[in-house]
């Protein structure tokens, strides 16, 4: 699956890693100005990870992301401007104001919420997974979740059902050093979190998540494995987390020689270093690409602040779904209006988490978002031209 | 067509959907090769097939979190919970995934939770729980509470075809019980949730009440007409949410006193709600003080005599409402 390791695709790689980076940039900033009201959350040093893994999937996969999984939202479709509108809180995010973060989502483009409540969306995976298997589909999940999560009860629940049930998930944890400030060493007793699939009957590898070849090698064989039926695999991908658990954490915990030792594994400068070397990457192609990502962020950030605030009047509102048929999703004619779970009943209208995007791709000529769904439709010309 | 059980009226709702909608499956622990601890599900497997009737591991979150997860997918999903008491193990999939993933994100979640409540049974601490005012308080939870045979098929029915998270609390003193034994109709029927049914009329007082306790209060109404000449109405909720706050209104409106009879303990209870509506929106109605019966604020104990001291019987409830009836 995905795009092979070819020039192209690894240039749709290194752009997607850049937009991450540059959105979540351009997310600080705004917090330190004041109009991101509440917690911001990055993930500096995960882009190979994020990017890397999603770049791996197909049409009809599903990714059950967390919150620092930006690069996985943005490669399957995910809206910047949606993204902006949910950090502003503005009454047209995919919540309506009503949850911020990247909490967002669009059922039928294959992209579960998250919630706050890290490792329980794993068990949210596996009923992905069991539809998938039970609709005999040859579809897959890439559900993630930290080295946090890993020790809560729903990783072990999730892992052990999914393996009994042979699920095709793909369980990729991001071992970024810390639970906020609580070290590895004080988290768990073994030396590789990926060791912990001994213990399900299921494959397990890690990998260095700040290389984002050894990461697409990995997940690849993971999504062959799970996509073939013999259920599902876990990967650890090992990065860091340079910055603190949230823009009001200044980290100070971390050891500063450690910091300067992951600083130095910076998985863009890595993938730039080797993209130049086999002359993928050249300084005219960067230069564009980089042109483009400043406008595919400026425009997020546009919209988002000329997008209206959310609306107190509706405050109690959509509490419960109406009555009425339900689609079984991804099945032909599941986004026929007549059911309930085909347009966001709330609005009356598309789901917006990933709808804002196809808009951008369109108004603005800026690449199809999700390889999953347009194919991998951005050549090096494309990303140099536009 | 033969008289079923409280129990054999939930089977029938549960084989019926999944033979009416191919969307519609089932999991939990036992509910497979052994049929569920109690045998709502005996013969499923057979018939449905081991994907959709799934042995799950010892293992609530997963169970709930799959279902969120099928449901998300368009799938109908009815998680069993073994003992109702269970369900605190997957109580963050509720309250965290569940309940709030529509308002959130505009995606229904359409599956039923439902399993063995309440005591009467000498199942202790751990397996005779009445857990309705945790989810009572949550938004984005449907909760009802089947008192009859009739319901329990027909309240299941609704719920299962319900496009929100809806938590069925069947009663399993009332499973079996030979009373309850009912002929039900041969169409396909459903009762709609929230809505409360008069089970006895009366212009002197109202009990509302749900669940197991819809029985005690029946037999303490007849008492009371038969002792003290009362008119006594009995108001089974059958839905606590959505709430029938019209026919609660309607009802207290005419008999003007209102005794509340829960099984669940006293504080913070249903009760309490009821109370201040009533409290709020008929308060130049009411000829006398709100009145609770209800379980101690304590858990809930093993020993027969604990047991028996510690659940609202006939008994209490005369005594509340010749009190009431007398102010």
């Amino acid at each position: 699956m995905g795009l092979g390791r070819e020039r192209e695709g690894w240039l749709q790689i290194y752009y997607y890693m850049r937009l991450t980076r540059t959105m979540e940039d351009r997310t600080r900033t705004l917090f330190l100005q004041g109009r991101i009201v509440g917690g911001v959350y990055t993930a500096q040093g995960h882009e190979a990870t994020t990017v890397g893994a999603a770049m791996m999937l197909g049409e009809g996969d599903f990714i059950v992301p967390q919150h620092r999984d930006l690069g996985m939202h943005l490669v399957r479709g995910s809206s910047p401007r949606a993204v902006m509108c949910q950090w502003l809180a503005r009454g047209n995010s995919p919540t309506l104001g009503r949850d911020g973060q990247l909490h967002i989502g669009d059922i039928h483009h294959g992209i579960v919420p998250s919630i706050s409540m890290l490792g329980e969306s794993l068990p949210v995976a596996c009923g992905i997974g069991l539809t998938m298997k039970m609709r005999q589909r040859s579809t897959i999940v890439l559900a993630s979740l930290g080295d946090g999560a890993a020790n809560t009860g729903p990783f072990h629940e999730a892992l052990n059902f999914a393996s009994v049930q042979k699920l095709p998930i793909v369980f990729l944890i991001e071992n970024n050093g810390y639970a906020y400030s609580t070290p590895n060493k004080t988290e768990f007793a073994i030396e590789n979190l990926s060791d912990r699939a001994q213990a399900y009957g299921i494959p397990g590898e890690a990998v260095d998540g700040n290389d984002v070849l050894a990461v697409t090698e990995a997940v690849e064989r993971a999504v062959e494995h799970a996509r073939s039926g013999k259920g599902p695999a876990l990967i650890e991908c090992k990065t860091f987390r340079v910055r603190g658990h949230s823009e009001a954490d200044k980290a100070d915990y971390v050891p500063k020689d450690l910091l300067a030792e992951w600083l130095k594994k910076d998985p863009i400068q890595r993938f730039e270093e080797y993209l130049s070397e086999k002359g993928i990457l050249t300084a005219e192609e960067k230069a564009r690409i980089e042109e483009k990502v400043r406008d595919v962020v400026d425009d997020a950030v546009r919209f988002a602040e000329q997008s209206p605030a959310a609306d107190a009047e509706t405050v109690a509102d959509y509490v419960f779904a109406p009555d009425g048929p339900i689609a079984i999703i991804g099945e032909p004619g599941a986004d026929d209006p007549h059911y309930v779970n085909a347009l966001d009943t709330r609005t009356g209208k598309p789901f917006t988490t990933v709808s804002g995007a196809q808009a951008i791709a369109q108004g603005r000529g800026l690449p199809a978002s999700s390889p999953g769904r347009g194919g991998h439709s951005l050549t090096p010309e494309e990303v140099g031209r536009r | 067509m033969s008289e079923v059980t409280y129990l054999e009226a939930i089977s029938q709702a549960i084989r019926e959907e999944m033979r009416r909608d191919e969307a519609v499956f089932l999991l939990g622990e036992d509910v497979g090769s052994y049929g569920g601890a109690f045998k709502v599900s005996a013969g499923f497997l057979q018939e449905f097939g081991p994907e959709r009737v799934i042995d799950t591991p010892m293992s609530e979150a997963a169970i709930i979190g799959s279902a969120v997860g099928a449901a998300l997918m368009g799938m109908r999903p009815i998680a069993e919970m073994q003992f109702i008491d269970f369900i605190a193990s997957g109580f963050d999939q509720i309250i965290n995934m569940a309940s709030k993933m529509y308002w959130r994100a505009g995606m229904p979640v359409p599956m039923v939770i439902r399993g063995p409540s309440g005591g009467g049974t000498k199942g202790g601490p751990f397996h005779s729980a009445s857990p309705e005012a945790w989810f009572f308080h949550t938004p984005g939870i449907k909760v009802v509470v089947p008192a009859t045979t009739y319901d329990a098929k027909g309240l299941l029915k609704a719920a299962i075809r319900d496009n929100n998270p809806v938590l069925y609390l069947e009663h399993k003193l009332l499973y079996r019980m030979p009373e309850l034994r009912e002929e039900l109709p041969e169409e396909d029927y459903i009762v709609p949730l929230g809505k409360a049914i008069i089970r006895r009329e009366g212009e002197d007082m109202t009990i509302l009440t749900y669940g197991a306790m819809v029985h005690q209060s029946l037999r303490a109404a007849q008492a009371l007409e038969e002792e003290d000449d009362l008119e006594v109405e009995v108001l089974d909720l059958r839905s606590l949410t959505p709430l029938d706050h019209e026919a609660i209104l309607e009802s207290v409106k005419r008999t003007n006193k209102v005794l509340i009879v829960h099984e669940d303990t006293l504080t913070g209870g249903i009760g309490a709600e009821l109370a201040a509506i009533l409290a709020e929106d008929l308060f130049e109605y009411l000829d006398g003080p709100i009145t609770r019966v209800a379980a101690p604020d304590a858990p809930f104990p093993y020993a027969p005599p604990l047991e028996a001291a510690y659940l609202p019987d006939e008994e209490e409830i005369l005594t509340a409402a010749r009190k009431l009836a007398a102010y």
